[in-house]
Order: C-alpha cells, then sequence, then structure tokens
C-alpha cells in the first residue's frame, strides 16, 4: 500500500486548468505530516474552533 | 402539561429533541416523529464511501436510546401539517404515516402544542434524468448510498488492479445543487484511496461542479489570510486539486445521465458530455413536501410552506437582487410567521435567498451553488429552537434564543484521505457563515477567526469529531456538555 503523490501523467501543462493553480512547496508538504508541527497546529485549530463556537453561542 | 412534537431526527431533530428532554418538565412529552429506525452521522458516510467504514459504524438505532431518555419514537414519515386543528377541535395536529414494520402505511394524528419541522432535505434526484442511485450515478448522502457507493469503487479498483483504466467523475448533478464541500471531500477521499490500494496510475480523477469557481461551496467563496496574502478559496481549492492531479469542470449544470455518460450545460450555453466508469454526483436538495391544511381542510400549504417545499420562517423573503442581500434577511428565531408554535430547524427552512452570486446560461438555466446546509448550524438552530420553546412554556411571550448564519461561525473538517500517519484534511473555520458587508465591508468575514489549512492535525480532528458527535448523538453521560 502506498500513499505517496502521485507522480505526474504526460499531459500538455498549459492546457490543463492545473497549469495555472498553486502549488505546495516539498517544504509545505512535509510539514503537513510532519508529527511536532501536526501537533501544535491540533491544539492550535482546536483553540479557534472553541473559541468560534463560544463566539456563536454568545450571539444566541 | 406541553406536547412538543419534533419531526425528523437528523443533526437537528436530534438535538432540538434532546434539549427539549432536558429542559421541559417530567409532565411535558417529547414526541419524535422520523421515518427511519437509525440515526446517521452524515459527515461520516464520506468514508463509507470509500470502503473505509461500514455502514453500522455511522448508524445507531434510535428507540432503544430514546425510550432510556423517557422521549416517545414513532418511526414513521409525516405527511401534513394542521396547525389549526378541525372544525370540531382546534388542537393542532400532524398526520403522520408509519413505515415501522408491522405498522406501515397505518395513519395516525398526533397533537401537539409545540411543533418543530426539522425533515430536512428531500434528495432530489428526480431533477435530473437517470440521476442517483438504481439508475445511472452514485450517491454518499445517506449511509447507504454510501455502502453502495463504496461496493462499486471497490469493483473498480479491482479492475485497476487487472490493468484497466478507469474515470471517476465525482461532484453535484445539477446545477442548482449545495454541498459542494462534501463532494469534494469525497473526491480527494477517492483519490487517496487509489494511491492507498496502489492503482492511481490507472485512474482518471474529475471534479465537475455547478460552483462558478472551485472553493466556492454556496457561501461565494471565503477569503483566508496566509502567507502574507489575504487568498481566495478558489486558489487553496485548485492547488489542492493540481497537486493530487484531479482535474475540474466549474458552472456545470448535469442534465442527464446515462450509464457511462453524463450530460451537461455550461455557464457559457454549450452543451458537453462526460464519460465514466463511475460517478458520484450528489442531487439538489428540496423540501420534504409536507402540506399544510386549515381549520375547514383548505390547503394553506402555500402560506407555510416556500415553493421549494422548505419552511417560511422569520426571513425577509422579499426577492430582490444579489447587490442588495444583507446578513439580516437570515432568520434568527426559526419561527413560522404564520403560526407562533411552529418551528422550523436545519435543513427545513427556508433561506431567504442564496449566498453565492446568481448566474444564468444564455438559454435560462440558472448554475450556481445553492446556499450552505452544514451540520453545524443545524445542530445550535436545534438546540435554540428547543430553548425558546422551553421558554414559552414558561411563558415567555414568544421565542428567546436566536441562532443565525449570519451571526456564528461554521467549523467543517473536511477529509482529505484517512491514514493516522499520511492522512490529511482541511480543517475551516468561517465567521460568519452569511457574509455581513455591513460590519466586514471589505470580505464580509471576520478574517481574524475565518481559517483554512491541510494538514494531518485536520485528520485527527475529523477524528475526534466523528466519536464525539456519535458519543453525544447516543445521550450518553455528558452528552449536553459536548458543543454543537
Ligand atoms: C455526504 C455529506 C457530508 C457532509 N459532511 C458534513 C461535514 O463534514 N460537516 C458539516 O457540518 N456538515 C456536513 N454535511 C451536512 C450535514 O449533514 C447537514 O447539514 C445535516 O445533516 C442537516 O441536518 P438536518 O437535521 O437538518 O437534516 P438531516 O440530517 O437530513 O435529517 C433529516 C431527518 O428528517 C427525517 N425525515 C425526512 N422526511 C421526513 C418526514 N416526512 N417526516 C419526518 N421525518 C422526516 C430524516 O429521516 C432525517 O432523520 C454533509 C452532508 C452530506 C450529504
Amino acid at each position: 500500500m502506498s500513499a505517496e503523490t502521485p507522480s505526474p501523467k504526460p499531459r500538455e501543462p498549459q492546457t490543463m486548468p492545473s497549469f495555472f493553480a498553486a502549488r505546495p512547496t516539498r517544504l509545505t508538504l512535509f510539514l503537513r505530516n510532519f508529527l511536532p508541527w501536526q501537533m501544535w497546529r491540533f491544539t492550535w485549530i482546536n483553540l479557534k474552533m472553541l473559541i468560534i463556537i463560544r463566539r456563536s453561542h454568545r450571539s444566541q | 402539561m406541553a406536547r412538543v412534537v419534533v419531526l425528523g431526527a437528523g443533526i437537528s431533530g436530534h438535538t432540538a429533541a434532546a434539549f427539549l428532554r432536558k429542559w421541559l418538565g417530567k409532565n411535558d412529552e417529547v414526541t419524535v416523529v422520523s421515518p427511519l429506525p437509525h440515526y446517521n452521522w452524515i459527515p461520516s458516510n464520506i468514508w463509507v464511501g470509500v470502503g473505509l467504514l461500514s455502514e453500522e459504524q455511522v448508524i445507531f438505532p434510535l428507540a432503544p436510546v430514546y425510550r432510556k431518555h423517557g422521549i416517545e419514537f414513532k418511526q414513521a414519515r409525516a405527511l401534513a401539517l394542521h396547525p389549526e386543528g378541525t372544525e370540531s377541535n382546534p388542537q393542532p395536529f400532524v398526520e403522520v404515516e408509519w413505515t415501522l414494520e408491522g405498522k406501515t402505511g397505518q395513519r395516525e394524528n398526533v397533537p401537539y402544542d409545540f411543533l418543530v419541522n426539522a425533515t430536512g432535505p428531500k434528495l432530489n434526484f428526480g431533477a435530473t434524468e437517470g440521476l442517483g442511485p438504481g439508475k445511472n450515478s452514485l450517491s454518499v448522502c445517506t449511509a447507504r448510498h454510501a455502502a453502495e457507493t463504496a461496493s462499486a469503487f471497490l469493483e473498480n479498483v479491482e479492475r485497476m488492479k487487472r490493468g484497466e483504466r478507469r474515470r471517476f467523475v465525482v461532484g453535484t448533478g445539477h446545477g442548482m445543487c449545495t454541498c459542494e464541500g462534501a463532494a469534494l471531500e469525497y473526491v480527494v477521499n477517492l483519490e487517496f484511496e487509489l494511491r492507498a490500494h496502489g492503482v492511481r496510475d490507472k485512474a482518471d480523477v474529475v471534479f465537475l461542479t455547478n460552483e462558478y469557481q472551485l472553493g466556492d461551496f454556496g457561501m461565494d467563496g471565503l477569503h483566508i489570510r496566509r502567507s502574507g496574502y489575504i487568498t481566495p478559496s478558489n486558489i487553496l481549492a485548485e492547488s489542492l486539486f493540481a497537486e493530487r492531479g484531479i482535474d475540474w469542470i466549474t458552472r456545470a449544470h448535469v442534465k442527464k445521465v446515462e450509464a457511462g455518460h453524463a450530460w451537461y450545460e455550461t455557464l457559457a450555453g454549450e452543451d458537453r458530455e462526460i464519460s465514466f466508469d463511475m460517478a458520484m454526483l450528489l442531487p439538489p436538495f428540496a423540501g420534504v413536501g409536507l402540506q399544510a391544511f386549515g381549520r375547514q381542510g383548505e390547503d394553506i400549504t402555500a402560506r407555510v410552506f416556500a415553493p421549494n417545499g422548505f419552511m417560511r420562517v422569520d426571513a425577509d423573503y422579499v426577492p430582490k437582487p444579489y447587490e442588495q442581500w444583507r446578513a439580516c434577511d437570515w432568520p434568527r428565531y426559526y419561527q413560522s410567521p404564520v403560526y407562533k408554535n411552529l418551528f422550523a430547524a436545519g435543513i427545513a427552512f427556508a433561506p431567504p435567498h442564496p449566498v453565492s452570486r446568481p448566474f444564468t446560461s444564455p438559454r435560462g438555466t440558472p448554475i450556481f451553488a445553492a446556499p450552505p446546509r452544514t451540520g453545524m448550524p443545524s445542530a445550535m438552530i436545534g438546540k435554540a429552537v428547543a430553548r425558546s420553546i422551553a421558554d414559552m412554556l414558561r411563558g415567555a411571550p414568544g421565542p428567546t434564543h436566536t441562532a443565525s448564519m449570519a451571526e456564528m461561525g461554521a467549523a467543517c473538517v473536511a477529509s482529505a484521505g484517512a491514514n493516522p500517519l499520511k492522512g490529511t484534511a482541511a480543517a475551516m473555520i468561517v465567521y460568519p457563515i452569511i457574509p455581513d458587508y455591513e460590519r466586514y465591508p471589505e470580505y464580509g468575514r471576520d478574517l481574524h477567526y475565518t481559517m483554512g489549512e491541510i494538514g494531518l492535525a485536520g485528520h485527527w480532528i475529523k477524528i475526534v469529531l466523528h466519536h464525539m458527535f456519535l458519543y453525544k448523538a447516543r445521550l450518553r453521560p455528558g452528552w449536553s456538555l459536548i458543543p454543537e
């Protein structure tokens, strides 16, 4: 079982809409699955979600 | 003694019923009417649809939970509201038809003092010729649909392992669909699983959507502050697809699906066709088709419900152009303007207008995303309505609690591959859901709170949410402390 990023298939790049899309750099891809960084992001996103939930409930 | 009847046991109705039971007196009755015997945590249907979870892992039977908590459960489908009762008896009632084995087809009039309509959407596959399970495309809208989709997906994987090339088309099956976020979630999960099965090189994956731009999500898109830029969501969604080799077609109204082929009209007015080996295309939503009758039996459906079948509430339904849409058009109390003891919660209420800018093709076909119908507001509306009813039963002159989508945020985690170490998910927070250009003139939203990022942390959050919300829905100890 492999779950790596797929190798690009042969295509004429300029004809594909994806040619004009932003793509993540290797560092971004690495950070997405880098455990220490992701643990911090887990805490941070949860905190942000809690703030939004509190704000939304407050408006009730 | 009062009787509150809740129609529907989805995210919104189930939340409303649970809080009503908690807040009403012992002598008050809470009755839930819903046609299916189980609760379905719909967001996890995505994982059922790629074969990662079984149908049983996202549903549980409602009857034992309701029995334990003193909520009466009628496994039945609501047909018609009689908010004025009859000439001989002014007690309001709802006419239901049982779906429980042994009682199937039997009709009953259920009286109520307050009624919450939380019947969610009718999955309107009929709007597009040949669309939907049992016809020529698949769906993940119900746990059953998702399980069927998983079988088809895994069969295609087997074929690819034998060397065949397959094309997967995922997206929206009509020009007026919503839930594009769910379709996006399914396509990235499908792509991830193709890689996990080692057959990605044998697959073409295409996302076909009615959105004007990717990342619109029926919310007119959103903006996120990151890496020194304020970035619109289409950039992020396109990036996600480009990275994964998923092609996309936007501004498409699918008008016909046949075995292996879908025909669609573009916003430019062109007719196009796409072939596929497997297509998962979401249907447009409509109201479930409840009727309403007055005291003398006269049909008052048009007074209580909008033409699309959703229930009219305290929103501003006066038609106006996009430029004049305002956050305050959106409902706050979800109370019927005609009957004060009638509320609509979750998807069942009629939105005043879309959120995304409406477009029509040169032939007059509307092609744009319908308003967002996400889970968090559905649950919060259910809770606010329950609180208002409890207060009104104690003497409050009107509803006391609000849950305007223009005043609340939503957190949405879209799985982008399920693996505890290699998986990712896009965690998105948007505040408020309905853009408010009076409070936030530039982007309509508070950019301090609106965010989106992809990473493994999002996947962990998605797993936590799956277990936490199923725990809460089972009404296990401490359930009410878990936020909506
Ligand atoms: C595939 C998919 C993935 C999703 N993922 C997410 C996500 O990740 N995050 C998120 O926030 N939202 C998500 N959503 C949206 C979310 O599921 C909905 O917002 C939510 O289910 C709406 O709740 P509801 O109670 O209004 O409707 P529903 O959950 O649809 O419940 C409606 C209930 O009414 C019952 N009913 C129907 N007809 C009748 C009748 N005539 N009489 C009585 N009862 C009736 C139904 O059986 C059901 O019990 C997703 C949606 C889909 C389709």
